[in-house]
């Protein structure tokens, strides 16, 4: 457990009252996304996904660190881009993820954090340069701000460390679904340094490039959203068999290697 | 619930309490100002039972089990309380029983509910004893801790955040005069600064919140660790414990039946989980969830419980 970030700080809603009750307003919320949305996408409509792209998020978080969150999509040959857009937090795109011809979109899945009531927004990017979101309201505070667990010593030095570990769920038609795990503490700035009193410099994972034996799957552009130890599950086409490559950088330079050597498995 | 419902629902998951604020939702435990009933269940060991529920402004977070132990030479408090005003109360307890010094304040662990009394204190410059990494645990979030409980208390009813000023690494011995207390320092189990104390007089174990009984555990440093310093706190010889929740005395080994149970399947479950790659959000649905009607509170604990240990035990 050392070095991970605990979800201490879940929610004190109190803290945040007054802003809360400019959140429970649905004209607040509005407008936060409109200017959210004119900063990333300028004048392009973001149109309602309803049968295109789905958003899975627990309405209420169990800890505000660590909130799963999945994006499926139904046209995955259309979308060349991903956006998970969490309105209310510091730094709102927590992903965006832009695809090659060996990664496959249908499926993603991430874990963020969540620093109060938010809306949060899985957004595909056709082919044709078209937007569509589907949109969740989460429940949850603190996840940013929280005081972290022990993230001292042991913490940082397994930094880097990967993972890649199967995902269940129905057996894809074709290629193959995967979960990578990087320790990483993701420092956002935002946690208090004990001895210094001063806030943890932000020191977080920024890009994560996948290939595919050769080929690009995907790059994910990321900041201070994604949860302790970042982990990423995505879809990934061709047989299960050949080299995985990570790349991943931060936000202070470091930069993280992996190949894993993918042998052939039973369906 | 209704969505109205949920919405204006202010919830506070805080170190080892949640807090449910909806208004007038609560009403049962009730704290008013002075001394509180304890018992004595063990010669010279005084205990308040901590109420089964998460902090509130009427119950003024005493819902830890708290108590002292009084000696020839002095009183040792263990724990101070959750609250200015529970430490006060505490004192005021102390006060009803002995005019001896009160030389030791034990703050078992960073949780809230069990050492924001320790201002209390402060009046009778005591000993402040703690585990080596509670120091560093307080400076990360005593003040997050402190905030939280004045907005719920009002910030004169909180209580001050108490550096410990004897730290314990391993183990040591407290004298009272007549009466020997070993204090020993735990790896990573409940929370990462876990100390338990041990009463050679009587055989009276002080495991704080390595033991809940009845109330849903909260997990918040090691799930592996926490089961191995519950085993080795079997083997102490001790006749009964003190539960940091729950009654205020539970015979030993026998005690640990419970919660003995709960980790280890919430270790089974979740490492099945792991294998079978079912992700967290499915995990927090399933895992242990055979332990949901043996314990209070289980739903506002157990999923994040699951959260914690499907993270440490997915890098295994």
């Amino acid at each position: 457990m050392k070095g991970l970030q605990l979800g201490w700080a879940l929610a004190c809603m109190l803290l945040f009252a007054a802003a809360a009750a400019a959140q429970d307003d649905e004209t607040a919320r509005a407008e936060r996304w409109k200017d959210l949305r004119q900063t990333l996408f300028g004048d392009r409509p973001v149109r309602d996904g309803a049968g295109k792209i789905a958003l899975e998020a627990p309405e209420r978080a169990l800890d505000a660190a660590l909130v799963p969150v999945a994006i499926t999509v139904q046209n995955p040959k259309n979308v060349k881009a991903l956006y998970l857009v969490i309105d209310d937090n510091p730094a709102p795109v927590a992903a965006h993820v832009t695809y090659g011809p060996a990664g496959d979109p249908e499926s993603l899945k991430l874990r963020v954090r969540v620093n109060q009531y938010t809306n949060m927004r899985a957004i595909e990017e056709t082919l044709q340069g078209e937007l569509y979101e589907s949109v969740r309201l989460v429940k949850a505070a603190g996840g940013c701000s929280a005081p972290a667990g022990d993230y001292d010593e042991a913490n940082l030095a397994d930094m880097g460390q990967m993972k890649l570990r199967p995902v269940g769920g129905p057996a894809p038609t074709e290629g193959f679904e995967a979960q990578l795990l990087i320790r990483h503490p993701n420092f956002n700035g935002m946690q208090m340094d004990p001895i210094t009193r001063g806030y943890t410099p932000a020191r977080f994972l920024k890009s994560i490039d996948v290939a595919y034996n050769g080929e690009k799957a995907f790059h994910l552009e990321s900041d201070i959203s994604l949860a302790t130890d970042p982990a990423i599950a995505f879809r990934v086409k061709g047989p299960r068999k050949g080299k995985l490559a990570v790349d991943a950088a931060d936000s202070a330079n470091g930069v993280f290697k992996h190949i894993f050597d993918l042998a052939e498995q039973g369906s | 619930m209704t969505d109205l419902a949920s919405a204006t629902r202010r919830r506070l998951l805080l170190g080892g309490f949640c807090l449910c604020c909806l208004p007038g939702a609560i009403r049962r435990g009730e704290a008013s100002p002075g001394p509180f009933a304890s018992e004595e269940i063990a010669e010279g060991i005084h205990i308040r039972r901590g109420v089964d529920e998460d902090a509130s402004l009427a119950n003024r977070d005493a819902i830890a089990n708290i108590g002292f132990i009084i000696g020839r030479d002095g009183v040792l408090v263990a724990d101070p309380g959750g609250s200015l005003t529970d430490g006060e109360n505490l004192r005021a307890t102390i006060r009803q029983k002995t005019n001896l010094p009160i030389r030791f304040v034990v703050m078992s662990h960073v949780h809230p509910d069990h050492i924001f009394g320790a201002g209390a204190f402060r009046q009778d410059n005591p000993v402040f004893v703690g585990h080596a990494r509670l120091a560093q645990a307080l400076l990360q979030r005593g003040e997050y801790y402190r905030s939280v409980l004045a907005t719920m208390l009002g910030s004169e009813r909180a209580g001050p955040v108490v550096a410990p000023t004897m730290l314990v690494s391993d183990k040591t011995e407290i004298d009272l005069g007549d009466r020997l207390i070993e204090a020993r320092a735990h790896g990573p189990a409940h929370t990462t600064c876990d100390l338990s104390l041990f009463d050679k007089k009587t055989g009276t174990l002080f495991p704080a919140d390595l033991l809940f009984v009845r109330r849903a555990p909260s997990l918040d440093g090691g799930l592996r660790g926490w089961l191995k310093e519950l085993a080795a706190l079997k083997q102490r010889g001790a006749a009964r414990a003190v539960p940091g929740h729950g009654p205020v005395s539970i015979d030993w080994p026998a005690g640990s039946t419970d919660i003995e149970r709960y980790l280890t399947t919430l270790e089974r479950e979740t490492r099945q989980a792991v294998a079978d790659s079912v992700g967290i959000e499915a995990a927090v649905r399933t895992v242990a969830s055979s332990e949901r009607d043996k314990w209070l509170l289980f739903d506002e604990y157990n999923g994040r419980n699951v959260t914690e240990a499907y993270r440490e035990l997915e890098w295994q």
